[in-house]
């Protein structure tokens, strides 16, 4: 059992909050007391985006935090090392979230075995389909790294099904069709897909894309197991540091506690 | 010389591979919708009727077929081979592009879709696209990138006229890289009831396939046309590779005749020793790009490096992947030709046979003004002439005008 499996094994009928945000943004300092920040204000883990070029899954504002790390310069090595930095802190489950080119060119096995040794716990690669992902799944697993696989609105009964019988850690509900981004509602969809995935597999079912506010966690804590947001939190960065020093984490902070607050509501 | 294993090419396998390269590296979202798309491609590639349809519009509307034209005053100044141009400009819209448009439209079509979106670089994939909307009733959206949005006023007015919506494309480098990352991505969102027109033989499976299919009509009208005219196959094909469409397109029904010489031109922009080129076979590494493993400009960590090339339809830091696997089984060469030689081949031919060629066509052109000396005068060399030049006039007329001040 690792990390992940630990944490949603403790959970008391709430959800889990899953935060999302880019690693080095606004910069590497602020980014380490972001997560920091979040875990301790009561995140049950976080995922943490590595910067890249041509993030096609990604919205505006993840587009633009994941450039304004690459304009400092980070690139996987130091990805592994803020992982390194949070891990010295705090037990809780870190997820690596990033897309399959800089994998390849760091090279698979290595990639694992870095962030297994820096302290990760999962790994979501949104441009990796079941169809391409026997080889990085398995290596994953050598190193006891989660494979956290995603199914969409559109994956239909069949592929559900077989990817929530190949899934670890978790299985990463998209709510709605599009990008990641803040969405003005939760999609109406989003709980049949997790009812389906939960007839194919135990493993917990948790739902991310488009999560804004906490009265939508609210709402999909209701019939999921995990309430993943990003975009939300990655504009408040935005925000905060353009307002100065030392509010990034005190803004993140604040946000965990009403999400968190939010999926603790009891459970229909 | 190949191996019998190759004798008889049978790619994309099953998985949509070309050996290591091509794939479907894509957000689950639009998993089923490949699938599906798959699914028509092999049904309707089938059907008789749509073959009609297809053939009706490629020869009414378009124009085809397009002529294989003995470049009689080219070959003497050259002194080298025979040299035939595979005339593609003479197309509807100026270049190959409809080819593929005309195509992917009656897919959509036949595929119950009101929607079409593309992306184009310097607006040449976006006019046929936006062309074939008009024909055909498709409501269209054409992703362009901002930079080439402005370099390329005059296409952004074409569509506009023709109907369809043109979204510029304002993350990373402005250009068709980002274009297409856009086009991808309103396809998440939009992909029930869209059809997403790919220019090139780039992206996931199966558009690559799609791609090559819709374009083979050059490779195979060539193969006619040169043995009526000169009872043998040509000795070299020679074709500019931005995507690699027009270059699939002449190269797929030559692939088993192995005696038939397949050289892909590359841009090498300032050239392959600086950092502003787009020769991905030269110069990249395997990655993935647009939902594909193909050769990729990138830095070590495998950040997508901007593409350079006077050209904007050659502008792009991938390649389709089957032209990776060209390469890599040495079935065809690739090639470097910088801007400066592109340009002086656009000079050339317009004064000697009085076609202005584009500014990508142009490097096919200059590959074989540079090698015809080495080249056996008894040898026939087809090179294909992509599209005409007209849209880079203006360009050309500018760039005069900075360096004679
Ligand atoms: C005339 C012409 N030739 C070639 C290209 C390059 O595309 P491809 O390599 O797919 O043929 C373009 C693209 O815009 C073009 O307009």
């Amino acid at each position: 059992m690792n990390r992940i499996d630990q944490t949603f094994a403790g959970l008391n009928g709430e959800a889990a909050l899953i935060p999302f945000v880019v690693a080095g943004d606004p910069d590497y300092g602020r980014s380490l007391d972001a997560i920091v920040a979040i875990l301790e204000a009561g995140a049950d883990m976080v995922e943490i985006g590595f910067p890249y070029s041509d993030p096609l899954a990604d919205g505006p504002v993840i587009q633009a935090a994941a450039l304004r790390s690459l304009q400092q310069g980070h690139q996987l090595p130091d990805c592994f090392r803020l992982i390194r930095d949070v891990r010295s802190k705090t037990e809780k489950p870190l997820i690596a979230f990033t897309y399959v080119n800089p994998v390849m060119q760091y090279g698979t096995e290595r990639f694992f075995r870095d962030l297994a040794a820096s302290g990760g716990d999962g790994v979501i690669i949104p441009d990796v389909p079941i169809e391409e992902a026997p080889e990085l799944a398995q290596m994953a697993s050598q190193y006891d790294i989660s494979f956290i696989p995603l199914v969409a609105p559109t994956s239909g009964e069949e592929r559900v099904r077989a990817i929530s019988a190949q899934a670890h850690g978790f299985v990463y509900c998209v709510s709605s069709l599009g990008v990641t981004g803040e969405r003005s509602s939760v999609a109406s969809g989003v709980k049949s897909l997790v009812e389906t995935v939960k007839r194919y597999t135990d493993l917990p079912a948790c739902v991310g894309f488009g999560v804004s506010t906490p009265e939508h966690a609210a709402e999909i804590a209701a019939f999921a197991d995990g309430v993943i947001v990003g975009s939300a939190y990655v504009r408040r960065i935005e925000q905060a540091q353009s307002e100065g020093d030392g509010s990034v984490a005190e803004s993140v902070a604040e946000f965990t506690r009403q999400l968190k607050n939010a999926c603790q509501r009891i459970r229909l | 010389m190949l191996s019998e294993s190759q004798q008889s090419y049978l790619f994309p396998d099953p998985n949509g591979r070309y050996g290591q390269f091509g794939g479907r590296y894509v957000p689950e979202t639009l998993m089923n919708a490949l699938i599906q798309l798959e699914k028509d491609f092999l049904r309707l590639k089938a059907d008789p009727s749509f073959q009609e349809e297809l053939s009706y519009y490629l020869t009414q509307y378009s124009g085809r077929p397009t002529p294989l034209y003995y470049a009689e005053r080219l070959t003497e100044a050259l002194g080298g081979p025979k040299i035939y141009l595979k005339r593609e400009d003479l197309n509807h819209t100026g270049a190959h592009k409809i080819n593929n448009t005309i195509g992917q439209a009656l897919l959509a079509l036949r595929t119950g879709k009101k929607r079409i979106i593309a992306e184009t670089g310097a607006g040449q994939h976006g006019v046929a696209s936006a062309t074939v909307a008009a024909r055909f009733g498709l409501e269209c959206t054409v992703f362009m990138g901002e930079e080439d949005m402005r370099r390329q006023a005059l296409n952004v007015f074409r569509m506009r006229m023709l109907g369809a919506e043109v979204v510029p494309a304002t993350s990373g480098t402005k250009t068709l890289k980002d274009a297409t990352n856009e086009a991808i991505r309103h396809w998440v969102s939009h992909v029930e009831d869209t059809h997403y027109i790919i220019g090139s033989v780039v992206g996931p499976h199966p558009y690559p396939q799609i791609v090559r299919e819709f374009q083979r009509i050059i490779g195979d009208e060539t193969k006619q046309q040169m043995l009526a005219m000169e009872h043998r196959l040509p000795d070299a094909i020679v074709a500019c590779v931005g995507g690699g469409s027009n270059a699939m397109g002449i190269f797929f029904p030559f692939v088993e005749d192995t005696e038939v010489e397949l050289i892909g031109v590359e841009a090498a922009g300032r050239g392959v020793e600086t950092e502003e080129h787009a020769a991905s076979i030269n110069k990249g590494r395997p990655g993935v790009l647009h939902g594909a493993k193909t050769m990729l400009l990138q830095d070590p960590y495998g950040q997508v490096t901007p593409a350079h090339s006077i050209s904007a339809g050659l502008d792009y830091p991938g390649i389709g992947p089957e032209h990776a696997h060209f390469a890599e089984i040495g079935r065809a060469r690739y090639v470097p030709v910088t801007d400066a030689e592109a340009l002086d081949a656009f000079y050339l031919l317009s004064k000697l046979e009085g076609i202005i060629p584009a500014l990508e066509s142009a490097h096919a052109i200059a590959y074989v003004v540079k090698e015809a000396s080495r080249m056996p005068k008894d040898t026939r060399v087809v090179i294909c002439l992509s599209g005409r030049g007209d849209k880079d006039v203006e360009q050309v007329a500018r760039m005069e005008g900075e360096l004679s001040q």
